[in-house]
């Protein structure tokens, strides 16, 4: 399964700047990125292309980074693209705890991320409904193909 | 000026009589202390086995000084001077490293304290027609309990409201007119900040006097609270080693602290030298109790650094007086009125395996109350990802930290290696409140 980056950042000017510093000088592309504010400090989830990597340098230079799992599934870039994944989890009664999303290609396909209890669960579900899970490789990468829902 | 006084044949003694009240006290107090495995070795050592090996007050000088690592050593009875059976009371501090201090109280020991309390309180001018609002805390801190019976004593109507719940106060104050409060400075300020809020009017309110202590505060922040609220306000100390309140309280002339000298033996040293001061000159407060049955304590080294005003108040009180009180001669803070010593805040954080060694305490003030921050890191080996465990982890902190130092601090987390290391002379506790 594919994995997400977090890092633990204070939260203070130029913190953030030291991380993405870091993961240039490793050579290391960011796919996407978010950060949730928790008052003194803030983590940051990042998508990149070599999760392991990112970790080790980070945690090299002294950063709280950890890996996670997360779900990642095509969809289209269109209206009522995202819904179509969310109805098949409502369906089944999947709660998503944490989601971000990104555009891959404007106006053809974005990606979801998400975090779910039972992943694998919802992965299979997610696959029978006709979307397509990415694998580690296309979420590092890129260019996951057409979605499968469009196909 | 009329001077009101509790106990006048006591409190206008001549000096030699006073001293003469001393020197039987002391005997007293060794014949008691002797009883107690704690002094029994401690005075011996000392050369001291009866009470007639004390033959003059400057004997005292002999006796080695009691410190509060010999409380937490003793506990929980090695300084227990009398059968259990006669202990009607005990108080006692939870201390640093877990280790925790206790003063026991015979009958005749509260008796002899609430006299003591009686006397500040009179000497202030207040009395028995005045409505006295406690809004100290009651229960094992002194502050509350001691003022209580004090102002019983006199004849005051008591409120026991104990502290917090601003809103409550206020309602209190103005429902049963209150003449009288009790409180820490910086919660004084507070009160009257949140009176406007409560929709409450200075008019509506029939205060007149405040008693000020547990905290060291400025004359500026008296003249502050005084003004503020239109009344008159008395600096109190007291210890609860020594009792608690009651030690030594201001007059209606203000002028500093009267300390009841038939109760206790006062010395001025210095703390490096362990030396006496010269006169007028600050220094730590050494007290020797002359009056306490259960738990006598020789020459203990409170900490509190003070010095002796000289001269007569115009009161006319023969029992010298304190300046107020400028600082500690150790590390403890004390935090809105509760005594806190870093020690106590670096266990909990020892004890937490998801944060690192390094930390730092940050005082403030937010409006009139101080803020306790405690900085920490986590510890990047245990991080799972997940800000959820944080936040936990944060709040779980702040609620052992409010068990173990009774104030709830504002918990941060930080990144590994943000903070002052631990090795070596980390200064780790950084005080932004305004100094006086």
């Amino acid at each position: 399964m594919a994995q997400q980056l977090s890092v633990f950042i204070d939260n203070r000017p130029g913190r953030l700047n030291a991380v993405t510093a870091i993961l240039r000088d490793a050579g290391i592309d960011i796919r996407a990125m978010t950060i949730a504010d928790h008052r003194d400090y803030g983590v940051a989830k990042l998508l990149v292309s070599d999760p392991q990597q990112a970790q080790r340098v980070l945690m090299e230079q002294g950063f709280a980074a950890a890996l996670q799992p997360v779900l990642a599934v095509a969809i289209e870039d269109r209206p009522g693209g995202l819904h179509v994944l969310l109805e098949v989890l409502a369906r089944h009664q999947i709660n998503v705890v944490d989601a971000y999303g990104f555009v891959s290609e404007p106006g053809c396909w974005a990606i979801w991320c998400m975090a779910v209890a039972d992943q694998p669960a919802a992965a299979r579900l997610v696959t029978a409904a006709g979307l397509r899970v990415l694998s580690a490789a296309e979420l590092y990468h890129g260019d996951p193909g057409a979605p499968a829902a469009a196909q | 000026m009329k001077v009101p006084a509790w106990n006048p044949a006591v409190e206008f003694m001549a000096r030699e009589a006073l001293e003469r009240v001393q020197l039987a006290g002391l005997r007293q107090t060794v014949a008691w202390a002797l009883r107690t495995p704690f002094y029994r070795r401690r005075l011996a050592e000392a050369g001291v086995r009866h009470p007639e090996d004390i033959s003059a007050l400057r004997d005292l000088r002999h006796i080695p000084y009691t410190t509060k690592d010999d409380l937490r050593a003793a506990y929980p009875d090695g300084l227990l001077a009398v059968d259990r059976e006669q202990v009607v009371r005990l108080h006692t501090s939870s201390g640093t490293t877990g280790m925790p201090t206790v003063i026991y109280h015979s009958r005749q020991d509260l008796d002899g304290w609430t006299e003591l309390v009686a006397r500040c309180i009179v000497a202030t001018g207040a009395g028995s027609r005045d409505v006295f609002q406690n809004m100290t805390n009651y229960g094992l801190f002194t502050g509350g309990l001691g003022l209580h019976y004090g102002a019983e004593r006199v004849g005051m109507l008591v409120i026991p409201a104990s502290s917090g719940n601003t809103s409550r106060q206020v309602q209190l104050m103005k429902n049963f007119q209150t003449t009288v409060l009790h409180a820490t400075p910086s919660y004084l300020l507070h009160l009257h900040a949140a009176l406007a809020s409560e929709g409450v009017d200075r008019e509506q309110l029939a205060l007149r006097k405040a008693f000020i202590g547990a905290e060291p505060h400025s004359e500026e922040t008296r003249r502050k609270i005084e003004q503020l609220f239109g009344i008159d306000a008395y600096n109190s100390y007291g210890l609860s080693e020594m009792n608690g309140p009651g030690v030594a309280f201001e007059c209606q002339y203000k002028t500093g602290l009267h300390l009841w000298e038939d109760a206790y033996v006062l010395e001025v040293i210095d703390p490096r030298s362990l030396q006496p001061c010269a006169e007028g000159e600050t220094g730590e407060i050494v007290l020797t109790t002359l009056q306490r049955q259960a738990t006598p304590l020789l020459r203990y080294r409170t900490r509190d650094l003070s010095h002796l005003v000289s001269g007569h108040c115009p009161c006319g009180r023969s029992h010298r007086r304190l300046a107020r009180l400028t600082g500690r001669s150790d590390d403890m803070l004390i935090i809105n009125g509760v005594n806190v010593f870093p020690s106590q805040i670096e266990d909990v954080l020892m004890k937490t395996p998801e944060v690192g060694t390094n930390y730092l305490i940050q005082i403030d003030k937010r409006g009139s109350l101080d803020r306790l921050a405690v900085k920490t890191e986590i510890y990047a080996k245990l991080f799972t990802g997940d800000p959820r465990t944080l936040d936990d982890l944060r709040e779980r902190i702040a609620e052992q930290l409010r068990a173990a130092i009774l104030v709830k601090p504002a918990v941060e987390l930080h990144e590994p290696g943000s903070l002052p290391v631990s090795e070596g002379k980390a200064r780790r506790v950084i005080d932004l409140r305004p100094a006086f």
